[in-house]
């Protein structure tokens, strides 16, 4: 894991101190509201319905114990006793009180961690693969490479008010688990014939209430030229972007109405520029960080073998776990979606309890993952049956990765000023609708995603089913969306029809789900259904 | 016009009036110009010899194509007066010194306990950005 030296630990406590100034301008009234608002957010300080919020960065989604138990700490000294686990792989306090907001950043940079540049128009948290390090299926550890790009982001002089908010994602597998096409720029590592280690390039990916996939621009910038060509890509972004429409001032709508071709080309143009200019940190620089990236000391000669005797235990397995690289080790998931429960949710002592199994179950690492959960990256199988008791004690132990009741959801109207509807009922009666293990069997994998406005933070766009609430006339009203998909076969949802109220929607979604059931051939998922018989069989069915 | 409240420059100020960037291309004489935040800077390239000044106007200072501008006039060798007007807060002039700019004219003035504070409030930097000549942090790791 990547650990700061003196000058990002000064790089953080600057900023802590920068934002206690802020703070005190605005408190002493030196600073209109209106001042401030941009100021805070690029310290993704929100404010909310009800009260502030505060977002905390998990850069590429990875955090040791010490900073996972500080998050609960915070939950409880400066929230209500929980947090919020973010799609950006970020942790979310609702109920912060503004001139809190300075200490608790303070509690975070004695770990190492920080809430810059987690909202605003600037270049925020970049996100990575979960299972990074501990897969087989990668070509090289992304997050070495997601670091080099968070420090060039942080802070860049050129680059805090670009016309609207941009993500950036690196993975390095060919099996996309972070969403990476829908992003802003995507970046996928991949070797050429000679073996070295290059970056795929993709622009203009995002959701919102104009959702695109992104489109390959490079098939390899060479590795030594990556930080380059990303700022060549945002300067062309920052000077050309539109500014006259917030709804249209994405990246991708650049990339869209300037055409591929055209917007590369100006890339093309700027990047023979900068090659010019000293941007790209020496390749030392990627070595030093990487060589706080090499795997933990597995243990070999162990065996693969797990007694599966205890069916809740084996059904858990079956579910939420990954093969791991290394012989006798695995990849745990803890689903953070308990039946009728709030996505992404989790308690002080929750928090607190997965840093500790964490220390003792898998080198001290745990991730976030951007579909709201948790990873213990490196658990080693003979250990997994105590790991499995210990979540289960915790109500950490919902064994339904990937399935219905893994409900991707944003905070909804329950508490986001921007939300034209609650999303949060809706994803627990869905959530207790399919709650039985055994319903929850035989419908297999189905991405199911809410969101309680356009701009989709809950990933409609991208799940196989899609809820999007809207207002119509004043009531919530929820339409659903089938057929998106977030992964390699990066796909977006299509609209059904008319929308439906709360439980109508749920009736909806298990009309949809009958038809999958019915028309399911062999081992079909329910989008592998859908793209196969199309919308048609679907449409009747829910409206007929 | 509104005052230069802070210059970070020993040579005399200019006070040319600033022509915009279309007049500037097709008169010969003038020696200042004024970028409006969706002018094209590159329009200025051929002519840098001849400018004394160059008045950058942040209208709102979260329209960020200002940046680009300076950085993009900076690192194409001009060395004469960069100067920021318009809407300036405290808490970016720092981002904009390394984007290139030494003259602050903000439309209202600021505190200036608080901006000199903020001028010096980073002490290191992650990127390398030609205008400024700080050594980032990288090159601190690993000197030449």
């Amino acid at each position: 894991m990547y650990k700061y030296d003196e000058y990002d630990q000064q790089m953080v406590d600057t900023r802590v101190a920068e934002f206690r100034d802020q703070v005190r301008r605005r408190l002493a009234g030196e600073l209109t509201e209106d001042q401030f608002k941009p100021l805070r957010l690029q310290n993704g300080l929100y404010l909310q319905l009800h009260a502030y919020m505060l977002r905390v960065a998990v850069p590429y989604g990875t955090m040791n114990s010490a900073q996972m138990k500080v998050l609960g700490d915070i939950a409880d000294k400066y929230d209500r006793g929980y947090g919020h686990f973010t799609t950006r792989t970020n942790i979310q306090y609702n109920w912060i009180k503004l001139e809190d907001t300075p200490d608790a950043l303070a509690d975070l940079a004695k770990v190492e961690m920080h809430a810059i540049q987690t909202s605003g128009n600037c270049i925020r948290n970049i996100s990575s693969d979960q299972y990074a390090g501990a897969s087989a299926d990668e070509v090289v550890d992304p997050r070495p490479y997601a670091e080099l790009l968070r420090q060039w982001s942080s802070f860049h002089p050129e680059f805090l008010v670009l016309p609207r908010k941009f993500k950036i994602a690196v993975i390095a597998s060919e099996i996309d688990r972070a969403a990476m096409r829908l992003h802003d720029i995507g970046i996928n590592l991949v070797r050429n014939e000679a073996g070295e280690v290059g970056a795929e390039f993709y622009v203009g990916g995002g959701m919102g209430r104009t959702p695109f996939v992104a489109k390959k621009i490079k098939d390899f910038v060479p590795i030594d030229q990556m930080v380059t060509y990303a700022e060549a890509c945002v300067r062309v972004y920052n000077r050309y972007g539109r500014r006259d429409n917030k709804y249209k001032a994405r990246i991708k709508i650049l990339v869209h109405e300037l055409g591929l071709e055209a917007y590369s080309k100006e890339v093309d143009a700027e990047f023979a520029h900068l090659l010019t200019q000293p941007i790209e940190p020496p390749l030392a620089e990627l070595e030093r960080i990487q060589a706080m990236f090499v795997d933990p000391a597995f243990e070999t000669g162990l065996s693969d073998d797990l007694d599966l005797s205890d069916p809740d235990f084996r059904l858990w397995v079956e579910r939420n776990t990954f093969a791991h690289k290394a012989p006798g080790y695995v990849i745990a998931n803890v689903s953070l979606k308990p039946i009728g429960g709030i996505p992404g949710d989790a308690t002080s002592d929750q928090i607190r309890l997965m840093a500790e199994l964490a220390k003792d179950y898998s080198f001290d690492e745990l991730r976030v993952t951007h579909a709201q959960n948790i990873v213990f990256p490196h658990v080693k199988k003979s250990d997994l049956y105590a790991l499995w008791q210990k979540l289960e004690k915790a109500d950490l132990s919902t064994p339904n990765l990937d399935t219905v009741g893994d409900i991707i959801a944003c905070p909804g109207l329950d508490y986001c000023s921007l939300a034209n509807a609650r999303s949060i009922p809706v994803a627990q009666k869905i959530s207790e609708r399919f709650g039985s293990a055994e319903r929850q069997a035989e419908i297999g994998e189905l991405k199911l995603k809410i969101s309680g406005c356009i701009n989709a933070c809950g990933h409609h766009h991208a799940g196989h089913i899609g809820i999007l609430g809207v207002d119509k006339k004043g009531k919530e009203n929820y339409q659903l969306l089938l057929g998106g998909s977030e992964g390699a076969d990066t796909s977006l949802a299509k609209i059904t029809g008319p929308g439906f109220d709360e439980d109508g929607v749920v009736d909806a979604t298990e009309k949809a789900i009958d038809v999958y059931l019915a028309n399911k051939q062999g081992d079909e998922r329910f989008l592998d259904t859908y793209r196969r018989i199309g919308m048609a069989p679907f449409k009747e069915a829910i409206y007929g | 016009m509104v005052d230069v409240q802070f210059r970070f420059r020993d040579d005399e100020a200019v006070n040319d009036p600033a022509v915009t960037v279309s007049a500037f291309t097709e008169q010969s004489n003038a020696t200042a110009v004024r970028i409006e935040p969706s002018d094209d800077a590159r329009d200025l390239l051929p002519s840098l010899d001849r400018l004394a000044l160059v008045e950058v106007a942040f209208p709102a200072w979260t329209d960020g194509r200002g940046y680009s501008s300076a950085r993009i006039l900076r690192e194409a060798g001009y060395t004469g007066e960069l100067r920021a007007t318009g809407d300036l807060v405290i808490d970016m002039l720092h981002h904009m010194r390394r984007c290139g700019f030494d003259a602050f004219a903000p439309e209202k003035p600021l505190n200036t306990s608080d901006a000199e504070a903020a001028f010096a409030r980073w002490e290191n930097v992650y990127q390398a950005t030609v205008v400024d000549g700080r050594a980032p942090i990288w090159a601190k790791r690993h000197p030449a």
